[in-house]
């Protein structure tokens, strides 16, 4: 009987510092023992609980894709005591990862079909999960359109900036990135709020077009709207979601939405399955 | 039904002969009030109570169960690695466990022991449990079993049943565990004529004592948001103070904390018996709590029993009916009426109700 709570081990390889304020980095791991990344291996939208010994753990979504090999990567925003404690550590420190966990989005239904990503501030991490996946050569021939509708704050509050630029560069997906405001004098994407650009850009909507959107509650609220006017079915609109979580496989009953534990039955719901549950995230 | 005999007398000579193979737990007075304890060399399980204060669901899911160690000591190889503390995995048994408290174990372990993961802690402790279970010749006021899916009787769950006829016991062995533990009890005179029909009559009379009953039977028909909207919760989590007292005491409450505890250079990784009750149970790191008041989580507490427990695995209620929360809730909360209005809603009727008035 294999424990499931017990972590695999994992070197932290290298600390990215993504955002101009400091309150985002990525951290690369990697497996203390290879065997250990083939068990892990998962799909982009999963989760897994970071796992700092004298601390604690906390359920972060894997913002690498499972076309990188050799490391798994998460970006964390600094927040609660884990969170703190996790960007004090430095490149080599050991701590472990369990996982992975929850269900990915749903890759079977999304094949074939035009995807629309929209994301804001930093829940972009099972995102670029899903664009390094969806533009991996051997994967782009398998979906239609891919347009990525992403915003932040401020230019210096956008995730992976090297990777939206090539992005923005592909000519087989469209890009449109935005920022709240900037007085950058050569900023040479959008300005404006998610909702507005998704207005603007997304593609009409049909039954072989998904959304999945991943964000702040404000944007979600606002951008919802726009997609019902744009006639999205409920059932085309995928989301991601949070609670408090602590075993992150749907065993101590604390992550509840309705009879749905966001851990194992989630965190990706279609917006038709949200409409038939409580309001409790 | 092969039936053993055990006169009280010998009692004690069987349940030493146990205590060498088993860690054997049974209910002892605590002041006022019995709980199950594992018996020292010189204890006996005290069979004069009514039923014990806490469930007996500890002997399987500790309140603080140590799951992990690890050190934070860089001069250590294994620094900042958890390690997997060795389990105590001796065969235990509980003798005397009612048969609403033994029904929340198969209850419980279809959260703990699924098809995609096992609780390996409580996997195992329960795999070395056997459950001697006392029936209920005279149930208490707040027992509602017989609607709760067992009874005074019941069998479910048990190894071994146990029924106090006089100076007597009557032992009948419902599985293959029950049949080792008799074994090496030495329980083995079979019950003369008559024992048979003595059980019948001593479980019709205590089942005829169970005065209040739940209904069920409307609520897995019921829409969640139906239950969820409707307008007695307000009502009915008034008066809660958000102690905490029903789920410890609740022998099918199963949610719990994980916290880590470093003493220096090293430490434990452990878990805790949670509470719904408590705000901090759902609150996020970013401070956005999704069940801010109190009636929230009263409303919780009871949908996830009553209702999301009904739908996820169409097999009654999370509940056995052992009345515990009834009796020690501070202010009076009753999750039989509150079952009770759950199934006789509707909230079309209601609706009207409230358009005429």
């Amino acid at each position: 009987m294999q424990n499931p709570y017990l972590p695999y081990p994992v070197r932290i390889d290298k600390i990215i510092t993504e955002t101009e304020d400091k309150s985002l980095k990525t951290f690369k791991f990697v497996f203390i023992r290879p065997e250990d990344e083939e068990k892990f291996a998962y799909r982009a939208g999963q989760f897994a609980e970071l796992s700092v010994p004298g601390m604690g753990e906390i359920p972060i979504g894997i913002a690498s894709s499972p076309t990188e090999k050799g490391f798994v990567q998460f970006t964390v925003f600094k927040t609660g005591k884990v969170t703190s404690h996790l960007h004090a550590m430095r490149e080599g420190e050991i701590m472990g990862i369990r996982g992975p966990l929850g269900h990915p989005y749903p890759w079977e239904t999304l094949e074939g079909k035009n995807i629309v990503i929209i994301g804001g501030g930093f829940a972009f991490t099972t995102l670029r999960s899903s664009i390094v996946f969806m533009t991996d050569p051997a994967n782009r021939s398998k979906f239609k359109d891919i347009h990525v509708i992403y915003g932040a704050r401020s230019p210096g509050m956008l995730l992976y900036k090297d990777e939206l630029k090539s992005w923005a560069e592909r000519d087989d997906m469209h890009m449109h990135i935005t920022v709240d405001g900037t007085d950058d004098p050569d900023w040479k994407y959008h300005k404006g709020f998610v909702p507005t650009i998704t207005e603007k850009f997304a593609p009409p909507a049909d039954a072989d077009t998904y959304a999945i959107i991943c964000g702040p509650p404000i944007m979600i609220k606002f951008t919802q709207p726009v997609l019902d006017n744009l006639g999205y079915s409920h059932d085309n609109i995928i989301m991601s979601l949070e609670n408090r979580m602590k075993c992150g496989i749907g065993i101590c009953g604390r992550c509840n939405i309705g009879k749905d534990l966001v851990c194992k039955d989630g965190p990706v719901f279609t917006l038709a399955q949200l409409n038939a549950m409580p309001k409790e995230y | 039904m092969k039936l053993i005999k055990i006169d009280k007398k010998s009692l004690k000579e069987g349940i030493d002969k146990l205590k060498r193979t088993y860690g054997v737990f049974g209910p002892v007075r605590e002041k006022d009030e019995f709980e199950f304890k594992a018996l020292g060399a010189a204890e006996m399980p005290d069979f004069s109570f009514s039923n014990t204060r806490m469930s007996p669901k500890a002997i399987v899911y500790p309140q603080t169960q140590l799951m992990f160690t690890y050190s934070l000591n860089d001069a250590d190889d294994d620094c900042r690695i958890l390690k997997e503390v060795p389990m105590d995995e001796r065969p235990r048994a509980v003798i005397g466990i009612r048969p609403c408290d033994a029904l929340a174990f198969p209850l419980v372990r279809r959260n703990f022991d699924t098809p995609e993961y096992q609780d390996t802690f409580w996997v195992k402790a329960y795999e070395a449990t056997t459950f001697v279970g006392l029936a209920c010749n005279v149930p208490c006021g707040t027992c509602f079993c017989t609607s709760a899916g067992t009874s005074p009787f019941g069998k479910e769950g048990l190894d071994v049943l146990l029924v106090e006829d006089g100076d007597d016991l009557f032992a009948e062995a419902l599985t293959p565990k029950g049949e080792a533990l008799l074994e090496t009890a030495g329980w083995t005179a079979e019950a003369g004529g008559g024992a048979e029909e003595k059980i019948t009559a001593l479980a019709a009379t205590a089942n005829e004592q169970i005065s209040s009953t739940v209904a069920f039977d409307n609520i897995k028909n019921r829409e969640i948001l139906e239950l969820y909207n409707a307008p007695f919760w307000e009502e009915e989590g008034f008066s809660c103070i958000n102690c905490g007292t029903c789920t410890y005491v609740c022998p099918t409450c199963w949610c719990f904390d994980i916290q880590d505890e470093t003493y220096g250079k090293s430490g434990v990784r452990m878990r805790n018996w949670d509470t719904c009750m408590s705000p901090l149970f759902t609150l996020h790191a970013s401070g956005h709590n999704p069940r801010t008041k109190k009636v929230e989580r009263v409303r919780q507490r009871f949908m996830h029993k009553l209702k999301y427990y009904v739908d996820k695995y169409d097999n009654g209620i999370q509940c056995v009916g052992c009345g515990r929360c009834v009796r020690l809730c501070p202010v009076n909360i009753d999750i039989r009426s509150i079952c009770n209005k759950m199934n006789n809603f509707d909230s079309e009727a209601c609706k009207c109700e409230t358009a005429s008035s």
